[in-house]
């Protein structure tokens, strides 16, 4: 469901740098998912593979890859920074909550491998 | 075999929704129309509790309202029929959120001479977080029977929000909900965050939140 909507803006993204390098096809894209990004890897793909072939003239048989990036925490009381998804909120260190979400969050488009330039 | 150039990207896949969402904030900041996204779980009471406030708000302001489901209408026939004030209904075809995009194209749907639209988004904690609707500010509905651990389940919800409204306060002992306790979560995940307890049902504290919604459309028109 969520994963669909994400698909769509990817492939709007990817089609339009396609059209600006006036390439003939584009053969894969790299994705970068952040841990708590709330992206979930294995839906994106289910929903990638009917949506290339469906919703762009340039993206058909497109591949899909995904590389995860581990989300990492940073506690201001005692200036440590530790994994999000083990720990939480609360610092495995010192306890505190003052801590802050230092990578991720985010889910980017690397690169894609495009053909006819 | 053709050969594969690669193009180095490193783009945010969110950025294309946030510029989507900044552009609208624009243009209504332009036409000096306030646009309050709503969310909540499903039966929180966000259509009762829109019923009480507009017709709260109305006597003073223009409202337009729109109802995001993943399908039916009922919620817009309720509004109006609840309010008399005008509202249209969104289909998000089984995505489980509005994103920028889809709420300019509801926004298109509604003649802006007014001086607050109301977006009902699809009720769930968890999707409509994390897309930013080009609203002016967000805000939610946390009902009692909800419990009040759920600012910890749900830390990004509460975060996005600088409204939360804790609803059905009427049931408080049977849910053993505590409203210091949520105030405290809620403050943990966002300190901004102006905390209304109200009862949509008899419509305690209801005039409260009708005036923080006052004070914000003055402050967005400045």
């Amino acid at each position: 469901m969520h994963e669909l909507g994400i698909v769509f803006s990817i492939i709007k993204q990817v089609d339009g740098i396609a059209k600006k390098n006036n390439a003939s096809s584009v053969k894969e894209v790299t994705l970068e998912i952040g841990e708590v990004s709330g992206i979930v890897p294995k839906y994106l793909t289910d929903c990638w593979k009917w949506a290339v072939d469906n919703r762009s003239e340039y993206m058909k048989g497109c591949e899909l890859k995904i590389i995860p990036i581990k989300a990492k925490s940073f506690c201001e009381s005692c200036e440590q920074s530790y994994d999000t998804v083990t720990y939480g909120k609360i610092c495995p260190y010192c306890k505190s909550e003052k801590t802050y979400l230092l990578v991720g969050k985010d889910a980017t488009i690397k690169n894609i491998g495009v053909t006819g330039i | 075999m053709q050969e594969v150039k690669v193009i180095e990207i490193k783009k945010s896949i969110f950025n294309a929704n946030e510029i989507d969402a900044d552009n609208l904030r624009k243009e209504l900041k332009e036409k000096k129309v306030f646009l309050l996204n709503l969310m909540s779980s499903p039966g929180a009471g966000k259509t009762t509790t829109l019923i009480k406030l507009i017709n709260n708000l109305k006597k003073d302001l223009k409202i337009a309202v729109m109802e995001a489901d993943i399908d039916s209408d009922v919620d817009a026939i309720k509004i109006f029929e609840g309010t008399g004030v005008k509202a249209i209904q969104l289909h998000t075809g089984g995505m489980c959120h509005l994103d920028a995009e889809m709420t300019k194209q509801g926004l298109d749907n509604l003649e802006l001479d007014v001086d607050l639209v109301i977006l009902e988004n699809v009720g769930n904690l968890v999707c409509p977080a994390e897309f930013d609707t080009g609203a002016c500010k967000n805000m939610m509905i946390l009902s009692v029977p909800e419990g009040d651990d759920k600012p910890l389940k749900y830390p990004l919800m509460f975060q996005v929000c600088d409204i939360v409204a804790i609803n059905k306060i009427d049931c408080m002992e049977m849910f053993d909900f505590d409203l210091d306790r949520v105030k405290g979560y809620i403050k943990q995940r966002n300190e901004r965050a102006e905390i209304y307890p109200i009862c949509a049902k008899d419509g305690r504290g209801i005039d409260e939140l009708a005036n923080k919604i006052r004070r914000e459309i003055k402050e967005w028109r400045k």
